[in-house]
């Protein structure tokens, strides 16, 4: 863990959003990860991208399971209320949330075995409600604070620090997204800021379910050789597919794409992923070309990054259950009671 | 108590023996609801299997001029229409009672009971000769056989057929065909048979001001009067007609006219564990929020209710008690929960629990218990059971007061962030065990972290002894301010008696009867029913003011008094179970048999009453 607390005055010249707040206004409390883990990197983009989109921070809230991934939402954005909840439950607790609230912005940190052993279900269950929210795994293929037990995506071959060797083929969260019919499915490496950023930036503004599988190692438990899950190994077979840069409703768009590279999404607000390919005859909004190409790059040992698919998406949750845009917290009791000339009229049917 | 054959009015009980989807469902309802809208109390039970068709199932209707609620134990007139228990639907005849059944077929040697009168009607016959398809004639059969009792109870035809036009309002073909097999029942009868029989009823003028309906209906309408916003649960009977009854009135009530927007959510989970994370999540984030189950969802959702208790979020959840163990008898009634909840979960965790005794409290009770949940920041379960849920029970007039409003608990808004200095979520600012929380979207100030680990009064992460501790006596403090808020048992010591009988929930109406009958045999006995955990003083008062106590109750390792003795200071050795745990709604008769079997040395009791069982338990 880092022992060093920074001050809590930030100095007057460090750069402010549109909201007038400073990076330091979106950090949390201390981690107390390990030095070196790749979920601490993952927590600091989650601090700049909500920085630069300037999101009031008690409009996000913070959701999480059980696990070294599920303790980083006390870690950034100080000023959103945060729920811990149990192992492999967040999906739940998110959607309750979410039927409170619509109008908030919901991002659930999850890691390997809160998500695809014990949370399995929900997980699946989340993406089929088609729940609008950023969740974000923190995948290293082991269990950390149980101390180095392999997780279900611990690849075949790969080796513990102990020395034993994994034979169960792994659950792959992207894929599994896939076939379920998630509308934002994207992979990135916790070592890759520059294309986690706008990831989490589009994730945050996608309407719907936005899964975002982050390697992230293990520095004590997998980050030793015969592991697939190292930042060596990590870095020499990742490969980016398709680069997304994230363009808010309120900025222009200045990059300049030449015809044919660049692919403009756009978000149910008006907002837009521009994706650039970074590799022939991948098509990130063709669900079964995607999912065919990236099944065959994994066959070959790589593992592909980027904005893999994404299709914006109108039928989310509370799209489907028809609920007002209001919040459903806030409705007044006055419209939810038919009171006591009601209540006779109701019992008529019972006499 | 004797079963005599003499002119009995509007006291009596008849039982139907069918086979499930043979639509006798509607023949029962029917009957039952035309003596209810005649002026005369009525009980239905229904006792049906967990299968969707071909297996027995029974309804007991208890006319009842005195206006009982329970199972009186005994049967007078048995309709049998299933040939697979006729043997012991005829056994279970009261002797001087009728036995009626189709004498399409006839059974000489398996009617033989010279005590009972046989009334043969050639109901499939009839049917036959008068409706086409075989489905078709199998359920007007079963609705044939209303049209008997009708001859032979002195039923009103016109109520009878007012019901059916209610009841097929948008297919009134269905009126005719209906009523065409009723008339050929009641018209069969009347000419073979002298009607009515000594035992009939005859119009009176009791049922003003009073409904007839189920524990889930009630409790639904319950959470729609409290507001409920957010429902969410996973299919197990016998909860889902709650959900069901909730859906349908929001449905009606809460979609605007206008938009089509509907003012609730409503969600399917995949399972009992997430149906609770939705409602933890929903009422952490400022919606009432409502999930009903039964106990093997009670049992799933124990790691939630853990984490719900000890991080302090609101949860109402309805357990429609159900036999266990395990699967059990899921269509069959038990209280045998009320251990479970009361400290489900692991660690030292307690919950809130209030325990209505019908559909009436149910409705009352549920809108408390959103009340409860949010002033008291924990979960509040209500324990019903199937006989309280799913039979049609008949109760007083609901009622509302416009000036409710829903006692949302310690919540602070912007406005009161903005004057303090620093908020901290689990303080106890006021004494009572009850700290202040917020809402996520408020203000940043007002950002607080909610977790299921270690943490301290002002919501950090912790792992220090001293501050856990502070927090976890804090919660028990709470529970004392629970105490006072709970609703109170209900004393009747109008007996005076150091005897007392206690109990909770679906026993009450089978307790008060008994209590009645006992007073005629010259034993009176004192009674309270508790109505919610924790345990009001009260409580304590009434089991250290009598010198022997019955606790009734509907399971088998007798939990009411085992929560009793360890929760107040109760010499165990007052104590006496009465228990009964067949499934079968309990039956005045048994209570009655229970006391007498132990405050008189040789009681005399009629034959042909239900075996003591456990008399002497504890």
């Amino acid at each position: 863990m880092t022992f060093i607390a920074k001050p809590k005055i930030a100095h007057p010249s460090l750069p402010k959003n549109g909201l007038g707040f400073t990076r330091r206004d979106y950090e949390g409390a201390l981690s107390t990860l390990c030095a070196g883990c790749g979920h601490d990197s993952i927590t600091a983009a989650i601090v700049e991208a909500s920085w630069e989109l300037s999101i009031e921070p008690q409009n996000l809230v913070k959701l999480s399971g059980i696990g070294c991934s599920s303790k980083t939402t006390a870690y950034f954005v100080s000023g959103g209320h945060g729920f811990n909840s149990v192992h492999g439950r967040m999906p739940s607790i998110a959607m309750g949330a979410n039927a409170a609230n619509r109008q908030l912005k919901y991002i659930g940190v999850s890691g390997d075995g809160d998500t695809l052993s014990i949370g399995l279900g929900q997980f699946c269950h989340a993406i089929r409600r088609n729940l609008n929210m950023l969740y974000i795994i923190e995948n290293n293929g082991v269990y950390g604070l149980t101390k180095g037990q392999f997780s279900a995506s611990a690849d075949v071959g790969t080796k513990a620090k102990k020395g034993e060797t994994n034979f169960q083929p792994p659950i792959d969260p992207v894929l599994l997204a896939m076939t379920l019919g998630a509308s934002f499915v994207a992979r990135s490496f916790s070592g890759d800021k520059s294309q986690l950023v706008p990831l989490i930036q589009a994730g945050l503004n996608h309407n719907g379910f936005a899964l975002i599988d982050v390697l992230s190692p293990c520095v004590t438990f997998n980050d030793h050789e015969g592991s697939t899950k190292s930042y060596a190994y990590t870095r020499e077979h990742y490969e980016p597919a398709v680069h997304a840069d994230f363009v808010p409703l309120e900025r222009e768009i200045t990059a300049n794409y030449g015809p044919g590279e660049a692919l403009p999404v756009v978000m149910h607000d008006g907002s837009r992923i521009v994706l650039r390919k970074c590799e022939d005859g991948y098509d990130p909004t063709n669900r079964s070309a995607a999912q065919v190409y990236m099944q065959e790059r994994m066959k070959e040992g790589e593992y592909l990054t980027g904005l893999l698919f994404v299709e914006p998406s109108q039928n989310e949750f509370h799209t489907l259950n028809a609920t007002p845009d209001e919040p459903l917290n806030s409705i007044p009791y006055e419209k939810l009671s038919p009171g006591s000339k009601g209540l006779q009229k109701i019992l008529t049917r019972y006499r | 108590m004797s079963p005599s054959t003499a002119a009995r009015i509007n006291d009596f009980v008849i039982k139907i023996a069918t086979v499930n989807g043979t639509g006798s469902a509607s023949a029962n309802a029917l009957l039952m609801k035309s003596i209810f809208r005649s002026g005369i109390p009525v009980m239905g039970k229904n006792y049906f299997p967990s299968n969707i068709q071909g297996l027995p199932t029974w309804y007991e209707i208890r006319v009842t001029k005195d206006g009982h609620v329970a199972r009186s134990g005994r049967v007078d007139i048995m309709v049998a229409m299933n040939a697979e228990t006729y043997a012991r639907d005829v056994k279970e005849v009261a002797p001087g009672g009728y036995l009626v059944y189709d004498s399409t077929w006839p059974r000489p040697a398996l009617l033989k009971r010279e005590d009972v009168t046989v009334i043969g009607v050639p109901l499939a016959r009839l049917c036959n000769e008068n409706f086409n398809g075989v489905r078709t004639r199998i359920l007007m059969k079963n609705i044939c056989f209303a049209g008997v009792l009708a001859a032979l109870l002195d039923l009103d035809v016109e109520r009878i057929r007012e019901l059916l036009a209610e009841t097929y309002a948008k297919k009134p073909q269905l009126v005719d065909s209906n009523m065409k097999a009723i008339q050929l029942g009641y018209d069969y009868t009347r000419q073979n048979f002298t009607c009515p029989l000594p035992m009939h009823v005859q119009k009176m003028d009791a049922t003003a001001g009073h409904i007839m309906i189920d524990g889930n209906t009630a409790a639904a309408l319950g959470c729609i009067y409290a507001g409920a916003t957010v429902a969410a649960w996973y299919p197990i009977t016998p909860s889902t007609s709650l959900m069901d009854a909730y859906k349908a009135f929001c449905d009606r009530l809460r979609v605007d006219p206008e938009t089509g927007r509907k003012n609730f959510a409503f969600i399917q989970a995949e399972d009992e564990l997430a149906a609770i994370g939705m409602v933890i999540g929903a009422a952490w984030n400022g919606t009432r929020a409502f999930t009903a189950t039964s106990g093997p969802g009670i049992s799933l959702m124990n790691e939630f209710l853990g984490l719900a208790y000890y991080a302090e979020v609101p949860a109402v959840v309805f357990d429609i008690q159900r036999v266990g163990p395990s699967t059990g008898m899921p269509t069959r009634t038990q209280q045998c929960d009320i251990m479970e909840c009361a400290y489900a979960s692991h660690g030292d965790t307690r919950h809130v629990c209030l325990y209505p005794a019908n559909p009436e409290e149910c409705f009352y009770m549920a809108a408390q218990a959103f009340d409860l949940t949010e002033r008291l920041q924990t979960p509040v379960m209500v324990l019903s059971d199937i006989d309280i849920g799913m039979n049609d029970w008949m109760c007083r007039d609901l009622k509302w007061d416009d000036s409710y409003r829903p006692d949302r608990g310690k919540m602070l808004g912007k406005e009161e962030i903005l004057k303090l200095e620093k908020f901290y979520r689990y303080l106890d600012k006021d004494g009572d065990g009850i700290g202040y929380r917020t809402l996520p979207g408020v203000h940043p100030k007002a950002a607080y972290f909610t977790r299921g680990s270690g943490h301290t009064q002002y919501g950090t992460y912790t792992e220090d002894s001293v501050e856990y501790q502070i927090v976890l006596d804090r919660l028990m403090k709470k529970w004392e301010t629970a105490k006072k808020l709970v609703p109170r048992a209900i004393i009747d010591a109008t007996a005076g008696s150091d005897i007392g009988i206690v109990s909770i929930g679906s026993c009450d109406g089978a307790i008060n009867e008994a209590m009645d009958v006992l007073k005629g045999l010259g034993v009176g006995v004192d009674y309270m029913r508790v109505r919610a955990f924790p345990f009001s003083e009260d409580v304590e008062r009434f089991l250290n003011a009598h010198k022997l106590l019955f606790v009734v109750e509907q399971n088998r390792d007798a939990q009411f008094k085992s929560l009793l003795t360890l929760e107040t200071s109760v010499e165990k050795s007052k104590l006496r179970s009465l228990l009964s745990y067949d499934g079968l709604p309990i039956s005045s008769t048994f209570i009655v048999e229970g006391v007498l079997a132990q405050v008189r040395p040789t009681p005399k009791l009629q034959a042909g009453m239900a075996q003591p069982k456990d008399a002497a338990h504890g």
